[in-house]
């Protein structure tokens, strides 16, 4: 099963290692990982995407927890959320293709930030299911290549993942 | 006022109240030890880094506060890892100093560098590089607290050399708070009613009990329940002491060498009560087929612990002692009586176990390795510290030594580390001075810190160190002989060792040699009675196994008896 996880880590050295080895000691994949300052510049997010039967991730999560410097570990599965990654797409662009590309960069509320003599470099924001319908469509014209943020996820709603006692 | 980091360092330590170091020097570290020269703590040079950790460790088993290692860079730092993961692996309390090379030079492969945040980040409980002498106070703090509190374990402090050597304001620290690190110590009052429900409805309860036990000191309130409610207790090897091996309520030790009684009443058992013990597959065997038709209770300060190897039906998630001091308040006078008797028919299902397979073992011609075990055990009356190196010495000790007090028996419990006794009981000696120690070792394992007699000799420690000589590595050769049709792939050592007798001799130490049966009392009176560390050198049974076992992988009740 999927499972997209917000932690709150101090900003520090090495902090992302402890975490990363939590992963790869168990053989686990992490399959998205996004990091950055909080508003409280001593307190880092980390997002990460990954997949694993409940048992394990249930481990994964109390020993995420037990990190010392890990303040709080939140499991968005469990909860109502918003999540958006970002891709960059350096898509050839021939004569042919050069209406077909926009067209669809268009409905896609994407933008196009880069123009070459044979390419486009666009930009999209949005969610799974948006990005890889994109791709999906972009793969015939011919993608060069690809860029991802990796997924950012917040809670619906007045609810605040980064709240902690400080 | 200003200091230095080195002078930081011996203050901080003051305030921990450290009265031991388990020290080795090196180039990047001399500041620190200058500093060391004259400072309130005893300090003890040992002769390998890796055996400064498990003195550590053994002082800190032995006493139950925190032990201290310094030692230098590169080398000396990767050197420690051995130790590092031996307690981490058994939750025990050390703060290991190493030096660095100079902060500028961090990563530049300088002489003596190594990544030892990196190479130790799995196998401590926390660690840390000071990048600021200005974090040093707040760090040392911090490493200590971290180390002894919630589930306690090593804690790594690497300090780079112009760390030691620049100085700065300093102020101690009297409070810390960290945000990411707030262990559960009371447990949930909710969980603990609905647990006292479940065992009063247990028909074949059984407490399994672990090193938790001991490290919380909940042994006085593990007694009270196990004797209000009459519910037989098995320990797990880090367990053992922590409930009276000779209560007529204890099952002795579980798992793969565990008691016939004891494994067969896990698997009998209705309700299982663990606390502070996690699971571990030499403990549970084959794991699907682990305690089939118990409910699980299961009391331990670490959540990860919980639900890892074995769905639990109660996890209750704090300090043994307070949660045990809970249950005991909800405890009815009149229930207990009741429930007590009712208990009768499973005592007395128990004890029919007892007569299948009761431990017994022939003395003939040749030493017995148990022997041996149980002949210590009454000269001492128990009143010792045993360590023990890891194989069929270990075994052998667990099994046929009813160890009666916790913190008197010192074990590589989880990683299995040979070459920890020695040490251990040096670290426990040099806690207890007036006190008999003793490593029960094996001809293989002792040979793997051997230098650390010197140690022993130098520092006047009287460890007596009791070699059960098969001239075999015994466990490998047992496995070798049960699942391999007796290849014995690079497991004898017969005719390979030192004369043992000799080498205590060469390091300034006492040697005697028993090689029969009638020998044996004399030799370890002798021994006992010698103010000196003294190595005694028992040749015994070649070929003599462990029993019970459980074959890895298989159910508890599969025992092999014979």
């Amino acid at each position: 099963m999927r499972h997209v996880i917000t932690l709150l880590v101090e900003n520090e050295f090495g902090v992302l290692t402890r975490v990363a080895g939590l992963f790869s000691g168990r053989g686990f994949n992490i399959e998205s990982l996004c990091v950055a300052e909080t508003l409280d510049p001593t307190v880092s997010t980390m997002t990460i995407v990954t997949r694993g039967d409940d048992q394990i991730l249930e481990q994964v999560l109390k020993q995420l927890n037990k990190l010392i410097s890990v303040i709080k570990v939140v499991d968005l599965i469990e909860k109502d959320f918003v999540e958006r990654e970002m891709v960059l797409a350096k898509v050839s662009a021939t004569p042919e293709t050069r209406e077909e590309i926009l067209r669809v960069v268009d409905i896609f509320r994407g933008k196009v930030i880069d123009v070459g003599a044979k390419t486009y470099t666009i930009e999209v924001t949005g969610d799974e299911k948006k990005i890889n319908a994109l791709l999906a469509l972009l793969k015939p014209l011919g993608i060069k290549e690809l860029v991802r943020t990796g997924r950012v996820a917040m809670m619906r709603g007045s609810k605040i993942t980064t709240e902690h006692e400080s | 006022m200003k200091k230095t980091g080195s002078q930081i360092i011996v203050e901080c330590l003051k305030k921990e109240g450290v009265d031991l170091i388990f020290n080795y020097p090196g180039g990047a570290v001399l500041p620190l030890f200058d500093e060391l020269q004259g400072a309130p703590f005893k300090q003890v040079l040992v002769r390998h880094e890796q055996a400064a950790v498990h003195a550590a460790d053994g002082y800190a088993r032995a006493t139950g506060k925190v032990g201290v290692v310094i030692v230098t860079s590169g080398p000396g730092a990767t050197n420690t890892v051995t130790g590092i993961a031996t307690a981490f692996m058994d939750s025990i309390p050390i703060v290991i100093m190493t030096g660095q090379v100079p902060t500028l030079l961090i990563g530049n492969d300088a002489f003596q560098e190594a990544d030892i945040i990196g190479i130790t980040r799995p196998c401590t409980k926390h660690n840390y590089l000071v990048k600021d002498i200005k974090d040093l106070a707040r760090i040392l703090k911090e490493a200590f607290y971290v180390a002894r509190s919630g589930r306690p374990g090593p804690v790594l402090i690497d300090l780079p050399k112009d760390t030691l050597i620049n100085s700065t304001e300093f102020k101690y620290p009297e409070k810390i708070f960290i945000r990411g690190y707030q262990p559960t110590y009371e447990g949930h009052l909710g969980q603990i009613q609905r647990a006292v429900k479940l065992m009063m409805k247990s028909k074949k309860p059984i407490l399994y009990v672990g090193g938790g036990i001991i490290s919380s000191n909940a042994s006085k309130e593990l007694a009270l329940f196990a004797e209000r409610l009459g519910i037989p207790v098995t320990m797990t090897l880090m367990g053992l002491g922590g409930f009276p091996g000779n209560h007529p309520l204890s099952l002795g030790m579980l798992g793969m060498h565990g008691t016939y009684w004891a494994n067969m009443a896990v698997m009998e058992s209705d309700l299982l009560i663990a606390i502070g013990s996690r699971f571990d597959d030499r403990v549970t065997g084959k794991i699907e087929a682990f305690a089939p038709q118990a409910k699980i209770i299961h009391m331990d300060i670490d959540p990860t612990s919980i639900s890892k190897n074995v769905r639990v039906d109660l996890p209750i998630v704090g300090d043994c002692k307070r949660i045990l001091s809970k249950i005991l308040s909800f405890l009815e006078v009149e229930d207990c009586t009741s429930y007590r008797s009712a208990l009768d028919k499973w005592h007395h299902q128990i004890e029919k176990f007892k007569v299948i397979h009761n431990m017994n073992y022939e003395q003939k011609e040749i030493i017995k390795p148990q022997y041996i075990i149980k002949k210590i055990f009454e000269l001492t009356k128990g009143d010792a510290i045993i360590s023990t190196e890891v194989g069929q010495n270990q075994m052998w000790t667990a099994q046929y030594f009813p160890f009666l007090k916790p913190r008197t028996f010192l074990t590589s419990g989880g990683l299995g580390t040979m070459g920890f006794g020695l040490p251990a009981a040096m670290g426990a000696q040099a806690a207890f001075p007036e006190k008999l120690v003793i490593d029960i070792s094996g001809d293989g394992s002792f040979q793997m810190n051997s230098q650390e007699l010197a140690t022993l000799v130098q520092y006047q420690m009287p460890v007596k160190v009791v070699i059960l000589n098969n001239g075999y590595l015994g466990m490998v050769r047992q496995w070798q002989e049960f699942f391999y049709g007796k290849r014995y792939a690079s497991s004898c050592l017969e005719g390979t060792s030192p004369d043992f007798v000799k080498l205590a001799e060469a390091y300034g130490a006492v040697g005697l040699r028993a090689n029969k049966p009638e020998e044996v009392v004399p030799t370890l009176k002798k021994a006992f009675s010698t103010p000196e560390p003294v190595i005694i050198d028992f040749v015994v049974d070649p070929e003599e196994n462990v029993y019970p076992m459980v074959p890895a992988g298989e159910p508890l009740n599969q025992m092999r008896l014979v």
